[in-house]
C-alpha cells in the first residue's frame, strides 16, 4: 500500500479537493480547530457517500498517509473492484458489523491505527441515515477513547451532503457543502458523559451551520435567527 | 486584439485597486484600518484579475467564465432556498440550462436566448415538477426554482451575450469595452451606496430588509453613478445622449433593487451570505446581487438604443 501514496495524493489534489471546492462547494468554518498531526479522532454525522469525501478534502495533504476512515467490511468489501479502491485509495479501516461470541473485538484494527499515530474517521451514526437527520450515535466511539484518554476527538457537523447524494441514489448534485469544526473533546472516565459531551457538541455545531429549513425534513428549525 | 479602450479601463481599475491596497497598508500600519477591509481588498484583485484573462482572450473565453460564475451562484442559491428532498431532478435540470443558453449565445440565437429561459424552461419547470407526484408546497417550490432561473441563468447570460453583439458598432472599441462599462458601473454602485451610506447615512430605507441601506447612501450612489456613467459611456459603449441619461438613472436604480431583492430572500432562509467562498465578501451571489438587475436593463437599452432590429446590425444613423 505505500507505493500507492503518490497516487493518493495525486487523485486527492486532481480530483477531491477540486471536485468538492469546484463542483460542489464548501463552507468550512473553524479550520484552526483540525488536527496539524495524528493521533487524532475524526467523528460526523453520516448521510452519504460525499461524506468520507468531504472529511478527507478537509485535510492538508500532507497528513493524506494518516487518514484512515474506518468503515462496515461487510458493505466496502464486498466486491472486488470497490474493496481495492476502498482499502488502496481511501484507505479505509475494514470493521465487522457482525461479531460473533467469544471473537475478538472488532474494534481492534482502531486501537492499533492510533497507537501508529493514525487520524480515525468515524461515523458514530453506524449508516447512513435517512436524508439531513442525525440519528443516534453509537457507543464504539466511548470504547476506543477509554483506551486513548490523551487522543483529541474532534467532532465536525457536515451539512448537505445528504442532499447532493442521499442514500440509494446515482447522481449527485451540486450543493455547497458546509463543514463546522468543533473544540476537540477528551475521555474523562465516564462513557454516557463522552457522549452527551458528543451529542451536546454536535448539536452546537448544527446551530452555527445555515439554517436551512427544508421543507420535508422533521428535524427544521422554528428559531431562525433575525 | 484588445481595444485601446479596453486597455485604458482595465488601467484605471487596477490603479483605482493600487490606490485601496495603499490606504488599507497605510490604515493597517496606523492600527486603524480593520482586517475585513484589507481582505476584502486582497478578494478584489482576485475577482479582477480572473475577469481581466477573459476579457482579454475574446468571447469563447469570456462566455466559459460566465457560465461557470453562473453555475457557482446557482449553486450557492439552491443551497440556501427551502427546498424539498424530491426536488433533486428539478436543481439539476436547472444547471443544465446554464450551458444550454451558453449554446444560445455562442450561436448569437437572439431571440432564442430572449425567448427560452422565460418562457419555455418556466413552463418544463412546473411540468417536470408534476412527474413525481409530490404536492406539498408545490407553489412555492416552483417559484423559488424560476426566481433561481431568471435572476442567475438568465440575466446573467445577457452579460455574456454583449460579447455575442454586433462586431464594430463600438468605433472599433470592441464589445470588451462594454462589458467592462457594466461591471465597472455596477459594483462602482455599490462600493458608493456603500460609502456614502456609512459616512452620512441617517434615515433608513428599508429597515426590514436591508437595515443598513440608508436614504442618503441610495441617493448619494445614484448621484454618484450617474455622473459616472452620464461622462463614461460614451467613452466606453455605443450609446450616446440623451440615452444616457435614462440609462445614469435606472442602472444605479437597478442596482440597489438587485441588492435589496437578495437581502430579502437572505433575511427570509436566515443567513448573512450565500457563502463563504470569497474571504471579506461572502459568496459569490452577494457580490453579483446587483448585476442580477443591471445586466437586462443595460442590456436593452443598449441595444433599443444603438443596434439594429433583432441586434442583427449597427444602429440606422
Amino acid at each position: 500500500m505505500r507505493f500507492l501514496q503518490p497516487i493518493r495524493k495525486i487523485i486527492m489534489a486532481v480530483i477531491v479537493k477540486p471536485v468538492t471546492r469546484l463542483w460542489f462547494g464548501l463552507n468550512f468554518l473553524h479550520p484552526e480547530r483540525m488536527p496539524d498531526a495524528g493521533p487524532a479522532i475524526i467523528i460526523a454525522n453520516h448521510n452519504s457517500h460525499l461524506d468520507t469525501l468531504l472529511l478527507l478534502s478537509l485535510f492538508k495533504t500532507k497528513l493524506l498517509h494518516r487518514l484512515r476512515p474506518v468503515a462496515a467490511a461487510d458493505y466496502f468489501l464486498k466486491s472486488g473492484f470497490s474493496a481495492w479502491i476502498s482499502l488502496n485509495l481511501i484507505g479505509i479501516l475494514p470493521i465487522r458489523r457482525d461479531r460473533k461470541r467469544g471473537e475478538k473485538d472488532p474494534l481492534n484494527a482502531c486501537y492499533r491505527a492510533l497507537e501508529r499515530g493514525d487520524i480515525l474517521i468515524i461515523f458514530p451514526e453506524g449508516s447512513r441515515g435517512a436524508p439531513e437527520e442525525m440519528s443516534s450515535f453509537k457507543t464504539g466511539i466511548a470504547r476506543i477513547a477509554r483506551q486513548f484518554p490523551k487522543v483529541p476527538i474532534i467532532p465536525i457537523y457536515i451539512q448537505n451532503a445528504g442532499r447532493a447524494l442521499p442514500k440509494g441514489k446515482k447522481v449527485p448534485v451540486p450543493l455547497v457543502f458546509s463543514a463546522i469544526v468543533g473544540q476537540a473533546l477528551y475521555y474523562g472516565g465516564d462513557r454516557a458523559a463522552l457522549m452527551q459531551q458528543i451529542k451536546l457538541s454536535m448539536e452546537t455545531l448544527r446551530e452555527e451551520a445555515p439554517p436551512l429549513h427544508w421543507q420535508d425534513t422533521p428535524n427544521q428549525r422554528s428559531d431562525i435567527k433575525r | 486584439m484588445p481595444s485601446p479602450t479596453l486597455l485604458y479601463a482595465l488601467g484605471f481599475v487596477y490603479g483605482l485597486l493600487i490606490i485601496a491596497s495603499l490606504i488599507s497598508i497605510i490604515l493597517r500600519t496606523r492600527k486603524q484600518g480593520s482586517s475585513e477591509l484589507g481582505q476584502r481588498i486582497r478578494s478584489w484583485w482576485i475577482i479582477i484579475i480572473l475577469m481581466t484573462i477573459p476579457l482579454l482572450l475574446g468571447r469563447l473565453a469570456f462566455l466559459v467564465v460566465m457560465s461557470f460564475i453562473s453555475f457557482v451562484a446557482l449553486k450557492e442559491f439552491v443551497s440556501i432556498i427551502p427546498s424539498r428532498m424530491a426536488d433533486r431532478p428539478v436543481i439539476a435540470f436547472t444547471y443544465l440550462l446554464i450551458p444550454l443558453q451558453a449554446i444560445f449565445i455562442g450561436l448569437e440565437g437572439y431571440g432564442i436566448f430572449l425567448v427560452f429561459v422565460p418562457v419555455f424552461a418556466f413552463l418544463a419547470l412546473a411540468y417536470l415538477m408534476t412527474t413525481y407526484g409530490k404536492i406539498e408546497h408545490f407553489l412555492p417550490s416552483l417559484g423559488t426554482y424560476q426566481l433561481a432561473l431568471i435572476t442567475i441563468v438568465y440575466n446573467l447570460g445577457y452579460v455574456a451575450y454583449i460579447m455575442y453583439l454586433p462586431e464594430g458598432c463600438n468605433e472599433g472599441r470592441g464589445n470588451g469595452a462594454i462589458v467592462l462599462f457594466l461591471l465597472i458601473a455596477t459594483q462602482l454602485n455599490d462600493v458608493a451606496q456603500y460609502v456614502w451610506g456609512k459616512s452620512l447615512g441617517r434615515r433608513k430605507i428599508m429597515p426590514t430588509v436591508s437595515p443598513n441601506k440608508t436614504w442618503e447612501g441610495f441617493i448619494g450612489g445614484l448621484l454618484t453613478s450617474a455622473a459616472f456613467i452620464f461622462v463614461v459611456a460614451p467613452l466606453m459603449t455605443p450609446m450616446r445622449f440623451p440615452d444616457t441619461i435614462l440609462l445614469a438613472f435606472l442602472l444605479p436604480l437597478a442596482g440597489f433593487i438587485g441588492d435589496v431583492t437578495m437581502s430579502a430572500i437572505k433575511r427570509d432562509v436566515g443567513v448573512k451570505d450565500t457563502s463563504t467562498l470569497i474571504p471579506g465578501h461572502g459568496g459569490a451571489l452577494d457580490r453579483l446581487d446587483s448585476l442580477t438587475f443591471t445586466a437586462p436593463l443595460f442590456f436593452h437599452l443598449l441595444v433599443f438604443s444603438s443596434y439594429g432590429p433583432y441586434a442583427q446590425s449597427c444602429a440606422p444613423v
